[in-house]
């Protein structure tokens, strides 16, 4: 057990926690946590690329990319937010570039683009090329570049470190408590302003994109510490994961022309969204291939549709998609130049979580009242730029756009104020409280058990689809998994790497993420972007035009409040690709 | 299918000396590795520990022995090694706990290189420019995902540790060729000091061992000869 003091403590590294540790260190002391090695983030899974209106190919404009993103987000996004996202866009693309990112080029020598699902020329009239790329490894570069700028500019790290609890006193943020993983120590970072980065939840979900050590523990440690969570209903599935597992076929196949086909052969979207066919927006496209294998009209009858990529020639896919036609040959033994890609939809992207500001500082209620020193950015936060279903390439802009500008502000905060001092001496001493209960345990549950059976509830009833029933189904089954994970009992007792402890509590989180999905989509009757109640199939701007805000209560129960959508240029109209 | 999967297993907490332990598991010839490894963590024995994160080959966590050779456990299909699997942590880093090695060791060598990009220049307002041709030198190398695989496989690293092995340079040559750096100079002295690139005895260890299938050895040679032609 040891005490560390910071200005500023980013837990989580992926692009928006190096993000805004890059920019924090800067001029305050900052230390970044991280559960896995920084290089591991699951920001370097991210392929097509990172939209920005260069205008590098074809003319474009931030206003555009503003307007696509509204619309992409069924209006549900908040408009002073995403005037932010697109405009700072180009300006941070334009920086990682200096940084030494290494993008694919224009025969000037320019940043090149191409086409991704949802973004348009002149306010949805044709697709137009915003996706700047690095071949099909965007986010491994982005990654990569910014690890090697927090190298160069020494900032500190603990890795392997796994943060348990938030030291919050009285509106307050004071730092953190984490788990050594090496040792089995729990340390106390006292610190000024805290950021909260760690990524997803796609493990609630047994067919997922995302990495196995994304459990939403920034989330579940806020909603354990009476901080709500924002839209969590709205959560992404990604039309082209590869069929079982999950794995994620970039949008940038069909960016560079690759078409969705049923059993019969027939490019089936063109039914769907006329204008942009495969390019509409992911909720739509996910849709439409889930009522394809209803009609029967899956691949030999199964869960899958075919994407084909076929007619791009060799050329097109070696060069500017080899990661995933390696992908599709390791792990399906096809080739992509010759034969069609199995996909089905898979659980991608989180577009709620926990609510902030455009500074990436956390605010809990619609007044927009903040725990002062505590902030989040990334997958973790909403800010809210993508509403009710996110645009292919906006993830990465989200990233280092709102992990730039609360790094900036988190060191401005921290330079204001003198350290407060921690009142409650006993929180280290809950933590290894728990911990030992988790350890002690002699219950007959075991964890893998729970999960799968969370995933395969998740999976079934609060996914694409959704009714009122089946949600209700996943909350009361979620209950149960609650209830039975107090009887758990891990089998490795060490101190050094026990993984095996690390999975219970991250099992413990995801539950909780799980539960407050399932209740927030039961809540919301109507259906927009990700959220497709199939009893309630219409969106219903007069009741339901607002933010979710969901708390949980001292006594486990959880109560709904709202926050308004900020609307400034673009009223909400119908939706159509 | 069932395959026979042989671990050596190490816990410092427990175990005077490293220890083979042996596992039956039930598996699809397409399974990866990764599953076969998480099967027996998830219902036989809890105590097996290993990292791994994205499970298809990009974060870099999972690299291991594999029957005798350094893969990334993710992306080996059971079909492709079955039916007995032995799977050993990475030699050459000291082991930590069971497939778990300190990586200090490595990211040291990492940071030795300076990779980051050099250029003290005032930037333009808008990108660097660079041609394709000019992006191309270097793509190669861009692909490196840190996960040691070359470095743990390369005997001149097993023999010194203080080599800075393959993935340094590898991260070196990324700089080296990339049109937009000024740091060739200053890399290029750190990699022709005695435990630079010239430890390198082009066996293609390295090469083969990479799950990104990055042409280590000819980026190694690449280095060389620059450093060669750097002194004329």
């Amino acid at each position: 057990m040891a005490y560390f003091q910071y200005d500023c403590i980013v837990v989580g590294a992926g692009g928006a926690g190096l993000m805004a540790a890059l920019y924090a260190s800067r001029s305050a002391s900052t230390a970044v946590l991280s559960k896995l090695y920084p290089t591991r983030s699951h920001t370097g899974a991210a392929q097509g690329g990172i939209g920005a209106a260069l205008g590098n190919v074809e003319e474009d404009h931030w206003e555009w990319h503003m307007y696509d993103t509204i619309k992409g987000s069924d209006y549900l996004g908040d408009q002073d937010a995403i005037e932010v996202l697109c405009r700072e866009a180009i300006d941070v693309v334009i920086e990682l570039e200096h940084m030494g990112l290494p993008f694919d080029r224009t025969p000037e020598g320019k940043i090149a683009q191409r086409n991704f699902g949802g973004h348009t020329r002149n306010y949805g009239e044709a697709p137009v090329k915003r996706a700047c790329h690095a071949a099909d490894r965007t986010g491994h570069m982005i990654l990569q570049t910014l690890y090697q700028q927090c190298i160069k500019n020494h900032v500190t790290f603990f890795d392997e470190f796994q943060v348990l609890d938030l030291i919050v006193e009285d509106g307050v943020c004071k730092g953190c408590i984490a788990y050594e993983i090496a040792t089995g120590e729990i340390h106390t970072f006292h610190a000024k302003a805290v950021m909260l980065a760690t990524g997803g939840w796609g493990k609630c979900w047994s067919v997922t994109s995302n990495a196995f050590t994304l459990t939403g523990d920034g989330a579940a440690i806020c909603l354990r510490n009476g901080i709500p969570l924002e839209d969590m209903e709205f959560y992404q599935f990604h039309p082209t994961g590869i069929y079982k597992l999950g794995i994620l076929i970039t949008e940038g196949v069909r960016g560079e022309g690759g078409v969705l086909r049923n059993n019969l052969g027939e490019r089936f979207m063109e039914r769907y969204a006329p204008t942009l066919k495969d390019l509409a927006s992911r909720d739509v496209v996910s849709r439409a291939i889930y009522l394809e294998i209803r009609e029967g009209r899956g691949i030999d009858g199964k869960e899958y549709v075919h994407l084909d990529a076929t007619h791009l020639g060799r050329e097109v896919i070696e060069k500017k998609l080899p990661e995933i036609a390696d992908f599709v040959r390791t792990y399906l033994g096809l080739d992509p130049v010759t034969q069609p890609m199995p996909v089905q939809p898979t659980a991608h992207y989180a577009m709620g979580g926990i609510p902030t500001d455009v500074d990436a500082r956390v605010i809990v209620d619609a007044q927009n009242t903040p725990v002062y020193g505590l902030y989040a950015a990334g997958e973790v936060a909403c800010v809210s730029v993508h509403g009710a279903n996110r645009l292919g390439t906006n993830s990465l802009v989200d990233l280092v756009v709102f992990g730039r500008r609360g790094g900036r502000h988190m060191a401005a905060f921290a330079n204001e104020i003198d350290l407060q001092p921690i009142q409650d001496r006993d929180r280290e001493k809950r933590v290894r409280d728990q911990l030992e209960r988790l350890l002690s345990g002699t219950g007959k549950e075991k964890v893998a058990t729970l999960r799968k059976e969370m995933q395969k509830i998740m999976m079934d009833n609060v996914s694409v689809f959704r009714t009122g029933e089946g949600l209700q189904e996943a909350v009361d089954k979620l209950r149960e998994l609650k209830e039975r994970y107090q009887h758990i009992s891990v089998e490795d007792k060490g101190k050094q790497f026990n993984q095996d402890l690390m999975e219970a509590v991250e099992l413990g989180n995801l539950l909780d993420i799980a539960e407050a999905t399932a209740l927030s989509a039961l809540n919301r009757t109507e259906s927009r972007g990700a959220h497709s109640r199939e009893d309630y199939p219409e969106r219903d701007d007069k009741n339901w035009l607002k933010h979710t805000l969901i708390r949980r209560q001292e006594d486990g129960s959880y109560c709904f409040d709202y926050k308004p959508v900020v609307i400034t240029k673009f009223q909400p109209a119908e939706r159509k690709y | 299918m069932e395959v026979t999967v042989r671990i050596k297993r190490y816990d410092p907490e427990k175990d005077g000396e490293p220890w083979w332990g042996e596992y039956k598991v039930e598996v699809d010839e397409t399974d990866r590795v990764l599953d076969a490894l998480h099967y027996i963590k998830w219902y036989q024995d809890g105590t097996l520990t290993f990292r791994r994160s994205c499970g298809h080959g990009i974060c870099g966590s999972d690299a291991m022995r594999i029957n005798g050779y350094n893969r990334l456990a993710c992306k080996v299909l059971i079909r492709d090694v079955a039916p007995v699997i032995t799977v050993e942590p990475l030699l050459g880093l000291p082991v930590i706990k069971d497939l778990v090695v300190d990586m200090e060791p490595f990211f040291a060598h990492y940071r030795a290189v300076m990779p980051w990009l050099i250029n003290d220049e005032p930037p333009p307002p808008r990108e660097r420019l660079q041609s394709p041709e000019e992006r191309e030198l270097f793509d190669d190398t861009t692909k490196c995902i840190l996960c040691a695989a070359c470095t743990t496989s390369c005997p001149a690293f097993w023999l010194r540790g203080e080599y800075v092995g393959p993935a340094a340079i590898v991260q070196a040559h990324r700089f080296i060729f990339d049109s937009r750096d000024r740091g060739a100079v200053q890399r290029l002295e750190i990699l022709n000091a005695p435990d630079g690139v010239w430890r390198c005895r082009t066996i293609f260890n390295c090469t083969n061992a990479c799950p990104r299938e990055i042409e280590i050895t000819k980026a190694i040679a690449e280095v060389k000869k620059a450093l060669i032609f750097s002194r004329l």
